[in-house]
């Protein structure tokens, strides 16, 4: 199976919308939501049946028994993440809570205990033999790097002949984007042509090159700066990365979103470009004689 | 010498699981007495670190070899620190791989990846 | 959740979210920032700050945030491993009656070292980010940056929200990392109002969903600002609409605002026409946050 998985550092760029095109286009058996914050792709690929549900099981949280509960004060003297709260009882903040056990440890009484608490839900959806693994992360919870490797992990087992697998990455630079380039064989890079969206795809470009894993970069909504657009590509021609296109702004693309629909089921310019970008990307994927 | 191999099943003929740090099942494999034992990697359902918590693991069974496929950053200073020897596995089972080691077939395990630091594997 | 600021005239906090990045908070938080008298910008988004980009500022103050890692203490150590099987993200291990600390999978929370039994665990501080302060025309700029890989953002988010207290009297404007995760939640926690934005898609109220549950959650006032209006349906309303959710003001997507954005001006100092539109914003605002504060004092 080759994995490729689509980053852009900045959100808002049009990962999403890029990586639905590519489902579409390149009939992948597999594909993946990475964004466990904020799960974006199931509402453009319009899945037939509802999915099997787990529950992920993040970092355990302490718990306080009230009725053993002394009030000695010694779990929130040493609590370094200002997870206990005293209301008249005592009490964790579990948004706060890290699972570090201090407390539990520390209390002569023992009324405090670790208890595990789901963190999220893994969902798998099986649908005309593809199958599509996503999860979404419950609020506050830190564990997305773990849930990113769930999801990938309920994917690769569950389509173990696929092909070709179309990740949906997750934004940002920290641990759930990690945890979405390990087993990633290339990275589509889509960045948007502005000051801060350069600044972004500078910082996730050094990212992937510390993995080691191939990548490409591509521009959405190109003609809203043409000059940030040719400094990109410069940026590409001076790092040696492969730049496979540009994708303009195309009001009709934002329309077929909003009725559910990827830019390719429509004829648009949007839809044209994202398909040469594909072209040329997973003839890169593809290519066995770069590493 | 005790051999350690990451196994995706607890048999012999179980395939090399290809992550070290998160394989449900340690090999031990005794070359004296040809024994074999299987051994539940409690690192698996680690939040992070689970490298770390595995190597550690067969240091405290005082294993003497390490086959696996791949190993990252953190796990590789501990089995390093402990003087434990790597070798990269090839595609096929475990006892595949315990043949091949004893004939000398298997290249000592150099490239080491940068790991995941905490935030889980594949 | 005791809060009294809202009471003292102009000193304001607004925290500004969206489900998601590229919606259009920075724009909004910088801008009004830059429409108000005097100000306080956060930039708490610590992995992808942009709104130092926008304002340039000048006399430039850093300083770096650390976080506290275990060393120990040869000499003292006996072995006895009580540090290794207490840590619950594995970042100790014990080889050849060594200890080693893996510096970048501790969480910091101190465990070890309060449980050594020989007190052979040291602290020492390790660099995750930094916080940079400056000036630009009116705003004073505060911006976390978060280094790359690191476990948590949350402790720069604190000293970012800790060293704007000292000014008082002056409104502040929390820029706040995209969705609902922890870094988000420690961004709200002592603001006075949040700002929603929304953009007019699909995805947009998806998003939206996520951060209204979260204000929701934390009981914190808040509106809704939606962003990138354009002509025909606009879902992000409709939910408003549904869910008697207070629409602030509506940004017209707009081609000489996007090069605006995209060249990192900011959009008041460079467009009167702008600066009339967040002026107006600015208002409302405020109005919200003295209605809210005369009401649930």
């Amino acid at each position: 199976m080759k994995q490729l998985l689509i980053l852009s550092g900045k959100g808002g760029t049009g990962k999403t919308t890029i990586a639905a095109a590519f489902i579409k286009l390149s009939a992948a058996k597999a594909y993946a939501d990475c964004d466990v914050d904020a799960p974006n792709l199931h509402l453009i690929m319009g899945q037939n049946s509802e999915p099997g549900e787990i529950d992920f099981y993040g970092l355990p949280k302490a718990e306080i028994n009230r009725e053993l509960c002394i009030k000695c004060d010694r779990c929130r003297q040493n609590c370094r993440f200002d997870a206990i709260l005293v209301n008249e009882e005592y009490l964790i903040d579990a948004f706060a809570c890290e699972g570090c056990g201090v407390c539990e440890a520390l209390c002569p009484v023992g009324a405090v205990a670790l208890k595990p608490a789901v963190a999220g839900e893994l969902m798998l959806y099986l649908d005309k033999g593809r199958i599509f693994s996503t999860a979404r992360l419950k609020m506050g919870s830190g564990a997305s790097g773990m849930l990113v490797t769930e999801v990938k992990k309920q994917m690769r087992s569950a389509a173990e002949n696929a092909e070709l697998a179309i990740i949906d990455g997750s934004p940002g630079i920290g641990c759930p984007v990690i945890a979405s380039l390990s087993g990633a064989d290339m990275v589509l890079i889509v960045a948007e042509p502005s000051v801060s969206g350069i600044s972004d795809m500078e910082r996730i470009e050094k990212t992937a090159a510390t993995f080691q894993t191939k990548a490409a970069v591509c521009v959405n909504k190109y003609d809203a700066n043409i000059a940030n657009t040719a400094r990109i590509e410069e940026y590409c021609r001076t790092n040696n990365l492969p730049f496979v296109g540009r994708i303009p702004f195309d009001p009709e693309a934002v329309k077929a979103i909003n009725e559910g629909l990827t830019v390719i089921d429509i004829d648009c310019p949007a839809g044209n470009a994202v398909r040469e970008v594909f072209n040329k990307t997973t003839k890169l994927l593809f290519d066995t004689s770069t590493i | 010498m005790k051999i350690a191999i990451p196994v995706d099943e607890k048999n012999m003929e179980a395939n090399v699981c290809i992550s070290f740090g998160r394989t449900p099942y340690f090999l031990i494999h005794d070359t004296e007495s040809k024994e074999c034992s299987f051994l539940d990697n409690s690192a698996a359902s680690s939040q992070g670190g689970a490298g770390i918590k595995a190597a550690q693991f067969l240091v405290d069974n005082k294993t003497d070899i390490l086959l696996t496929p791949r190993c990252g950053e953190n796990a590789a200073q501990v089995i390093k620190a402990a003087d434990i020897k790597m070798y990269k596995t090839i595609p096929g089972s475990a006892r595949d791989n315990i043949n091949a080691f004893a004939e000398g077939k298997l290249p000592v395990l150099e490239e080491i990846h940068a790991g995941f630091h905490g935030h889980g594997e594949k | 959740m005791p809060g009294f600021t809202a009471m003292e005239k102009n000193s304001m906090k607004i925290a500004v979210l969206s489900g998601k990045g590229g919606t259009g908070k920075t724009l909004v938080s910088v801008n009004l920032a830059s429409a108000a008298e005097e100000s306080v910008y956060l930039d708490c988004d610590v992995e992808e700050p942009n709104g130092h980009l926008f304002f340039k500022p000048e006399n430039l103050w850093e300083e770096e945030i650390s976080v506290k890692i275990p060393a120990v203490h040869e000499k003292q150590c006996s072995g006895c491993r009580v540090c290794v099987d207490l840590c619950k993200f594995n970042a100790l291990a014990y080889i050849k009656n060594r200890l080693v600390v893996f510096d970048e999978v501790c969480h910091s929370c101190g465990g070890c070292i309060l449980l050594c039994p020989e007190k052979a665990m040291n602290e020492k501080e390790k660099i995750i980010g930094k916080i940079q302060k400056g000036v630009s025309g009116q705003v004073t700029v505060y911006t976390g940056m978060m280094n790359t890989g690191e476990a948590s953002g949350v402790p720069i988010i604190k000293k970012l929200l800790n060293d704007s207290r000292k000014a008082k009297g002056i409104t502040a404007f929390i820029d706040c990392p995209p969705g609902s995760a922890c870094t988000v939640m420690e961004s709200i926690r002592d603001a006075d109002y949040c700002i929603l934005i929304a953009e007019p898609t699909l995805f947009g109220v998806h998003n939206l969903n996520m951060v209204y549950e979260l204000v929701k959650l934390f009981r914190k006032p808040y509106g809704v600002v939606l962003n990138k209006c354009q002509e025909g349906e606009n879902p992000a309303e409709r939910f408003c609409e549904e869910k008697g959710i207070r629409i602030l003001g509506r940004i017209p997507f707009d081609n000489e605002l996007g090069a605006l954005n995209s060249n990192a001006k900011i959009a008041v100092r460079e467009s009167e026409k702008y600066r009339t539109v967040f002026l107006s914003l600015l208002e409302t605002v405020k109005k919200e946050v003295r209605h809210e504060a005369a009401v649930n004092p």
